[in-house]
């Protein structure tokens, strides 16, 4: 369909700027989606701009990635003559459209975008890009001024320079002096702004900032040439000092050009991609977080977290909003009430309708909510103490310096003053560590490991134990066998085993679940379900009272049951009668085996903890190794005591389980690694949360994480080499104040990209 | 000699005019997006229909 549009415009050539352009469009394209944008109060708060018949907007697509998205984008007004005008910006994957609005409306636009396969991102109230346009143009404006008044001081020093013979001014010299001056103010009064107030501002809080000793040498080094102008001592250090202003702008410019490069894009990867289920049309879809837009309908299972601001439309909403306010008793809520984002259902399963989509920047600030726990691990505390010291110790040498010089020879005060001041830098200690952790953050993220922040990593670095769980983590689920066998059951209660099971994030209510949907069973109305933690389920429906669960579950409630099955099971109780079981044949995860050798030959200690029968054990024991200590029959309780005494006992212990069950382990552990094969399950009591498929990976995972400190460390100390060498030129009065201020940035740039690089390469076992 | 002090006057006002064309452009927004008119460049110009 695409590719008509095209054709009919005349535009094929998107197919030839590059191999892979575009992506298809989404899914049917149906109309009714934007409907929302037909609402004036909408349209007033997505157009940015309006004048007579003409509109501009400004969407955010994600979809850009390649040269042929900006080809076609720019060339709308040919596919629709409505559009006048868009432009693209690629690196902020915006698209700015002017159209007029008398002959396209904004829904009719959205849908043409949609439709070329570039739906954009619509959030509401959310324009915070404007605000960063105008700092970047200040910075601009200061260079700008800056570099003018630099170089042509410069151009006028050069008389200076040369000796009194070859280039003697005479009394043209005040001229030449005076216009010094009066360039070098723009530079000290609008320019250099910007240091002298972040230094005053720190100063203020009683603290000396990385700006306190430039600001230093910049009044210095004017207040010296003032004094010898108008003294007519000599001729200044104007130059030095419009130079020093002048080339620490571009390198702080510089600085933020290579920060946003190598920062990570944060919709995309380090992010935990939250799985959602949306109905359409009766069909249950799976999408990302980011897919959702305003009147989607979702479903969300006990256990589940509401994944937007939502209006409730079927069902009883017992909402859990502890992550969100702190508050641990459910509320109840009644149709039509609006519930919030980051809420837990904890009843049964309820139809929501999206009112406000959220981010994943949201999801993972609950994750990070204060009001969660006390936080497990500190962050970064092996810095911040020697970045206050650094200040100090550095006016310290500066003075001493200064008086050194004043005694044996005062024209060198100033070159060595001023260059010391502005040699050191003490960004690495704050920026490595920032820079590193985020890097590490990101190429985890890009391995499908992710980590609520970056103090996990540290932590990760001091575990000596680790606790696996077995349903869920070592066994693939989607590989897992599953048979019914037992009296056979009709249709209807084919059904209601169904329509229960639905309801449930547990692994293996899910797998039930889909056996059921393949064999095309039907739903039935279910009045009540009770929901026991790791055992199984009650519920009522019809008149019936129908359980699903383990042996255990059965014998509680009084039922005949066989127990002596040699294998997992799921048993089927219908009125007090047991009727069959379903019975599950795990299929454990490829590398199982190899990555346990790897973590013992490395000297961790494993352990496994299952909620399972013991039938199981022989096989594990094949697969894993005969001495790993094994316990089965675990219940959370169980799990989480056995955790407690590991770490009585002075070790340092991962937790790696499956979120629903071990959430009082994964809580208690130093790092609680959660796993899991779909991305629904969201559990903020975990540290990090590893998507299945890579759980074999664990053992790189660590490993890298391990690297980050010593890529910190390598990088600390690289710093402070360079820091010493550069004090000991700047002592001696070798260094120029100019040449002090370039090595400052270069060296800045240097760290970062160090750590970008180092980051990088480490992560190659990691990188698919 | 004296030729020196209209000369340099001359030539800051030469160059005082090329940085307030500058900031300007810096106003103006040209500066916002230094990556996008890369690409754009690279875009052939339509060549005449067959049709």
């Amino acid at each position: 369909m695409v590719f008509q549009l095209l054709n009919e415009n005349d535009m094929c050539q998107y197919y030839d700027l590059t191999n892979m352009p575009g992506l298809t469009a989404k899914g049917i394209f149906t109309a009714d989606k934007f409907n929302y944008l037909d609402n004036q109060a909408i349209q007033d708060q997505l157009i940015q701009f309006k004048q007579g018949d003409q509109a501009h907007v400004v969407f955010y697509l994600p979809q850009i990635h390649c040269v042929s998205c900006v080809w076609l984008l720019e060339n709308l007004h040919k596919i629709n003559p409505g559009i006048i005008q868009s432009q693209t910006n690629f690196e902020k994957k915006e698209v700015k459209i002017i159209f007029q609005s008398s002959k396209i409306s904004l829904k009719q636009v959205v849908q043409l975008l949609a439709f070329v396969g570039y739906e954009p991102m619509i959030h509401l109230g959310g324009n915070d890009w404007q605000g960063k346009k105008k700092v970047n143009k200040k910075q601009l404006y200061k260079i700008g001024i800056a570099g003018f008044c630099f170089s042509n001081i410069m151009m006028l020093s050069f008389p200076e320079y040369l000796s009194d013979q070859v280039a003697d001014l005479g009394n043209l010299r005040p001229f030449f002096i005076y216009l010094n001056l009066i360039l070098s103010l723009p530079v000290l009064v609008y320019s250099a702004s910007g240091i002298f107030i972040s230094a005053y501002t720190g100063l203020r809080q009683k603290w000396l900032n990385i700006d306190a000793p430039i600001a230093l040498a910049i009044m210095v080094t004017f207040a010296r040439s003032v004094y010898e102008i108008l003294t007519q001592t000599g001729s200044g250090y104007l130059d030095s000092m419009s130079g020093i202003v002048f080339f620490m702008l571009i390198g702080r410019w510089f600085q933020d050009k290579s920060y946003d490069s190598f920062a990570f894009d944060r919709d995309y990867t380090s992010f935990f991609p939250l799985g959602v289920t949306v109905l359409k049309e009766g069909k249950e879809i799976n999408q990302s977080l980011n897919e959702i837009i305003k009147g989607d309908l979702l479903l969300v299972r006990t256990g589940e977290m509401i994944p937007a601001d939502s209006i409730l439309k079927e069902g009883v909403a017992l909402v859990d909003y502890s992550f969100v306010s702190g508050e641990n008793a459910p509320i109840a809520f009644e149709s039509g009430a609006l519930l919030y984002a980051g809420g837990v259902q904890k009843g049964r399963a309820i139809h929501v309708q999206v009112v406000k989509p959220v981010g994943h920047s949201y999801i993972t600030e609950l994750w990070n909510s204060p009001l969660l726990k006390q936080a497990k691990n500190p962050s970064q505390s092996f810095v911040h103490p020697w970045s206050q010291y650094f200040t100090y110790v550095l006016f310290l040498i500066a003075f001493f310096a200064g008086i050194y010089w004043w005694i044996v020879d005062t024209s060198k005060i100033l070159p060595a003053v001023s260059a010391v001041l502005i040699v050191a830098c003490p960004c690495s200690l704050l920026l490595t560590v920032t820079f590193t952790y985020g890097n590490v953050l990101r190429w985890l993220g890009k391995a499908n490991m992710y980590c609520k922040n970056a103090s996990v990593v540290e932590a990760i670095e001091k575990v000596d134990t680790i606790v696996f769980d077995k349903t869920g983590t070592l066994t693939n689920h989607a590989a897992t066998k599953m048979v019914y066998i037992g009296v056979a059951l009709n249709p209807k209660e084919q059904s209601m085993i169904r329509a229960v099971t639905r309801e449930s994030l547990h692994p293996l209510s899910q797998m039930i679940y889909q056996l059921l949907t393949e064999e095309q069973v039907g739903l039935i109305q279910v009045d009540q379900i009770q929901h026991s933690v790791a055992k199984g389920t009650i519920a009522e429906s019809q008149g019936h009272r129908l359980i699903i669960g383990s042996v255990k579950l059965l014998l509680e409630e009084g039922i005949a049951v066989n127990t002596d099955y040699d294998q997992s099971v799921v048993c089927i109780a219908i009125d007090g009668l047991f009727r069959g079981f379903y019975k599950v044949n795990h299929a454990y995860r490829e590398g199982m085996s190899a990555m346990m050798h790897q973590l013992r030959s490395k000297g961790y200690e494993v352990h496994l903890l299952s909620g399972d029968h013991p039938a199981e054990g022989q096989k594990l024991k094949l697969q894993l190794g005969a001495d790993i200590p094994m316990l089965f029959d675990q219940s959370p309780l169980d799990k989480l005591n056995y955790i407690e005494q590991l770490q009585n006992t002075g070790k340092t212990v991962m937790m790696v389980g499956d979120g629903l069950n071990d959430a009082g382990a994964l809580q208690k552990s130093d790092v609680g690694v959660a796993v899991t094969d779909h991305t629904h399950l969201f559990t903020p009591a975990s540290d990090a949360i590893v998507e299945g498929r890579q759980v074999t990976q664990l053992f790189q995972f660590i490993q890298y994480a391990k690297k980050s400190k010593r890529i910190i460390t390598l990088i600390f100390i690289l710093s402070i080499v360079y820091n010493l060498v550069g004090m000991y030129f700047a002592t001696q009065a070798m260094l120029s104040p100019m040449v002090a201020a370039i090595l400052m940035l270069i060296s800045s740039i240097s760290i970062v990209g160090l750590s970008a690089l180092l980051s990088y390469s480490y992560a190659k076992p990691i990188r698919s | 000699m004296s030729v020196f002090i209209i000369l340099i006057i001359t030539s800051v006002l030469v160059a005082g005019g090329f940085l307030l064309a500058f900031l300007w452009s810096v106003k103006s927004g040209q500066m916002d997006d230094d990556y996008t008119p890369s690409i754009r460049i690279l875009f052939e110009d339509e060549v005449a229909s067959k049709k």
